[in-house]
């Protein structure tokens, strides 16, 4: 196959482009979806539906019940639902959910990761995948959004213990952000070629003179969602490969456009919302700069075309579309694992085995470049208070971030969320590697068993989701150790969070002084990716070096 | 307790109202949608042979294969397939790059490609030995379709220079091609060799 550097510098100025022009307008419209204080009509009638009592806001540790308890009953009705199929409509003829692929998937879709244990094709009918799966990839990705816009608040409140309201931010979140805006690319996306009808069609191939059924079911829909809410749960298994996914390399491109949208545009209305501007734009400066070097990381390990089945092969082939090409794959899987999206273009476990390590890397990165709805910014907006604290003790100064001040309690629940994620993966990871009958889920001999099973962890704390799918994760083992991951890589961290936003809130403004570290600027920009780079790289360096790096190396 | 029974509660009816508009509304309004402005691609790309029946997915490849298996000559082939080119799944073949079964597979496969062809094995390009990602791609590299004209045009009886002007018909270029990289669907592609075979 050819892979061509102009065709990846091309991708990279157009998404480039095409982001920097709609992440003003977008930043301004999400800032008034959240300050607003109108509910529409709409919205009013949909609050006395639910129950919801719109006019109170919530305290941080209130608005953390809501999110859970929200959860909560999502994963349980959702595996209630699954398990129930065979005797619902829409089960498209398949049986109920095996009980271990329902727990699994009902967390997985609830916490964002879309990790699929099970090929949809063969377990899931039209109602699980439109009534139940699509409705938490709005859900989950608006979840993430109103946890981040929660601490924005507690940065910029003072003296007050209020963060808002969790079901009216959701609400807003799911109707007037994800919903008009996946409409609008389900549509485009049907015209490029994804898939829209409730019906199969038979067709006569006449090569073999044998029928062929062409699958259908509504795709665009939840497609259009999948990658908006970084969630990355394919309604066919091969996911965004699946030529009724992504049908050419334009909607391949788009739907890398949609995935990076909303994350690259939140710090836009962080900055907004805190009344500084470039407190906002030194955080998408990050944000960018990881991405922008991640993706030619990626590019550069899958242009290697390493490997000696790949060498055999001569070249390039294995797992990529001949549609797409390496490529567009390259700008794909570098887009989907700096994000908490994991759906994939390319069949992740037979790429290069360095570049399967930069996808690893990126999940490790803890999502931030500009990562998931919500998760991505709350993520770094946590690692500039480390750094800030960092900075602090190099020039002997009390640490304040954006007028306020950096104590002790701020300063544990920031440490604590970031020890999280590497805890469970590696923990995670390192138990299961002592496990025999657990490692024989991953069938690959060698640094790439490890690999798979390093990467199924890494994905399934961090929310990805994608996979090295050689491994088998439907067994009681797995798929309950992936989802006790799963549940404490989302929540743990969203509590920390709420946690952080709450104690920032009751805090009086300080101003800024002669002694304030600025929280902007090139300089603390640097000091904010070193302090991502080296917190990843200490934390992952010998998982990796035991995985893809021991992989890419031999040879 | 009383606190969090009224917030799950809530949850449920939140739940159950949200899935009203985010899981059937919204799916339907899209649907609608794509009935109305392009009702070709929302219904699966189904493209009919001459005689007006349906044949094909544009998007799907199909076996080439007869009632034994054996791969037929008359037409050209898609790429190896994880799934056997039936679209009631999709997978890749999920193998690492230094996996041992990769390497027989596509040792495997060159040496049939080669034998089948009558071209050296360092002649056959590497899409023609390797599974896609979805196991559904329709679309081989005009390398690997070079390959197989001469074959096709003998078994069919037509000329080679016409089989690859066909060929050529179905290669995609400009923006797709420099994005993506220059492709030649299949699917589409025996299609228009099965009319050509009529009209000869």
């Amino acid at each position: 196959m050819v892979f061509s550097a102009a065709s990846v510098i091309t991708q990279i100025a157009v998404l480039l482009v095409a982001l920097f022009l709609v992440h003003k307008p977008l930043g301004i419209y999400m800032d008034k979806v959240f300050t607003g204080s109108r509910s529409s009509k709409p919205e009013r009638v949909f609050y006395r539906l639910a129950g919801v009592d719109a006019g109170t806001e919530q305290s941080w540790s209130v608005y953390l019940r809501s999110v859970l308890a929200f959860s909560a009953v999502s994963i349980l009705v959702i595996f209630a639902l699954q398990r129930l199929q065979g005797v619902l409509p829409g089960s498209n003829g398949l049986p109920g959910v095996d009980p271990w692929v329902a727990m699994n998937t009902a967390i997985s879709f609830v916490t964002n990761t879309n990790w699929q244990t099970y090929a949809p094709e063969a377990t899931v009918g039209i109602f699980v995948q439109m009534c139940l799966l699509a409705v938490q990839n709005f859900l989950s990705a608006a979840v993430g959004i109103v946890v981040a816009i929660a601490l924005i608040r507690g940065i910029v409140r003072a003296g007050t213990d209020r963060l808002g309201n969790f079901w009216v931010d959701v609400t807003r979140a799911s109707f007037r952000l994800l919903l008009p805006l996946a409409a609008v690319a389900a549509i485009a996306l049907v015209i490029g070629g994804v898939v829209q009808n409730f019906w199969s069609t038979d067709v006569t191939n006449q090569a073999a003179g044998v029928s062929q059924v062409i699958p259908g079911g509504p795709v665009a829909s939840q497609e259009a969602i999948k990658v908006l809410g970084t969630n990355g749960g394919g309604y066919f298994n091969a996911n965004s490969a699946h030529p009724f996914e992504n049908p050419n390399v334009f909607t391949s491109l788009f739907q890398v456009f949609l995935i990076l949208l909303i994350p690259s545009a939140l710090p836009y209305t962080y900055g907004r919302m805190v009344g500084d501007q470039c407190q906002g734009f030194t955080v998408a400066g990050v944000m960018g700069a990881l991405w922008l070097a991640s993706t030619a990381l990626m590019a550069w390990a899958v242009a290697s075309a390493q490997g000696t089945a790949t060498t055999a092969a001569g070249g390039l082939g294995e797992g990529f579309e001949q549609r797409l090409g390496p490529a567009a794959s390259s700008i794909f899987a570098a887009s989907t694992t700096l994000t908490s999206t994991g759906a994939v273009n390319v069949a992740h476990d037979s790429l290069p085995p360095l570049a399967g390590g930069v996808a690893m890397l990126n999940m490790m990165l803890g999502e931030v470049a500009p990562g998931g709805t919500g998760s991505g910014l709350y993520g770094m907006l946590v690692l500039a208070i480390i750094a800030v604290f960092i900075a602090g003790l190099m020039v002997g100064r009390t640490p304040e971030f954006v007028g306020k001040k950096i104590g002790p309690r701020e300063m544990k629940l920031a440490a604590l969320y970031i020890l999280v994620t590497p805890t469970l993966v590696l923990v995670f990871a390192g138990i299961t590697a002592l496990l025999p009958d657990a490692m024989a889920n991953a069938p690959a001999g060698g640094p790439h068993q490890f690999s798979e099973m390093l990467y199924a962890f890494t994905s399934g704390a961090n929310n990805n989701g994608s996979a090295f799918g050689g491994i088998t994760s439907s067994g009681p083992y797995v798929s309950a150790a992936l989802g006790v991951a799963m549940l404490l890589g989302r929540f743990l961290p969203i509590a920390l969070v709420l946690a952080l936003a709450g104690s920032l809130a009751r805090q009086r403004k300080i101003p800024v002084s002669a002694g304030t570290v600025p929280t902007h600027g090139a300089l603390f920009g640097s000091l904010l990716l070193s302090v991502t780079v080296i917190m990843t790289a200490l934390s992952y360096f010998p998982a990796l070096a035991l995985g893809p790096l021991a992989e890419g190396l031999i040879q | 307790m009383k606190m969090y029974l009224r917030q799950a509660a809530t949850a449920v009816r939140f739940l159950l109202f949200a899935t009203l508009v985010l899981g059937v509304l919204y799916p339907l309004a899209v649907f609608g949608a794509g009935q109305l402005v392009a009702p070709f691609q929302a219904n699966g790309s189904v493209v009919k042979d001459q005689a007006g029946n349906p044949a094909a997915s544009a998007l799907i490849a199909q076996v080439s294969a007869d009632g034994s298996g054996a791969q037929s000559p008359e037409w050209f082939h898609a790429r190896p397939s994880a799934v056997s080119w039936d679209p009631a799944s999709s997978s890749a073949s999920n193998l690492g790059p230094n996996d041992p079964k990769l390497l027989d597979a596509v040792s495997t496969h060159r040496a049939a490609i080669a034998a089948a062809e009558g071209v050296p094995v360092t002649d056959v390009p590497a899409d023609a030995v390797t599974a896609s990602g979805s196991g559904l791609d329709p679309h081989i590299s005009p390398a690997y379709a070079r390959l197989q004209v001469a074959r096709v045009a003998a078994a069919r009886g037509l000329n080679p220079g016409d089989v690859q002007r066909l060929v050529d018909l179905q290669t995609s270029g400009g923006a797709e091609a420099f994005l993506g990289q220059a492709s030649v669907n299949v699917t589409l592609l025996n299609l228009d060799i099965a009319a050509a075979a009529n009209r000869h």
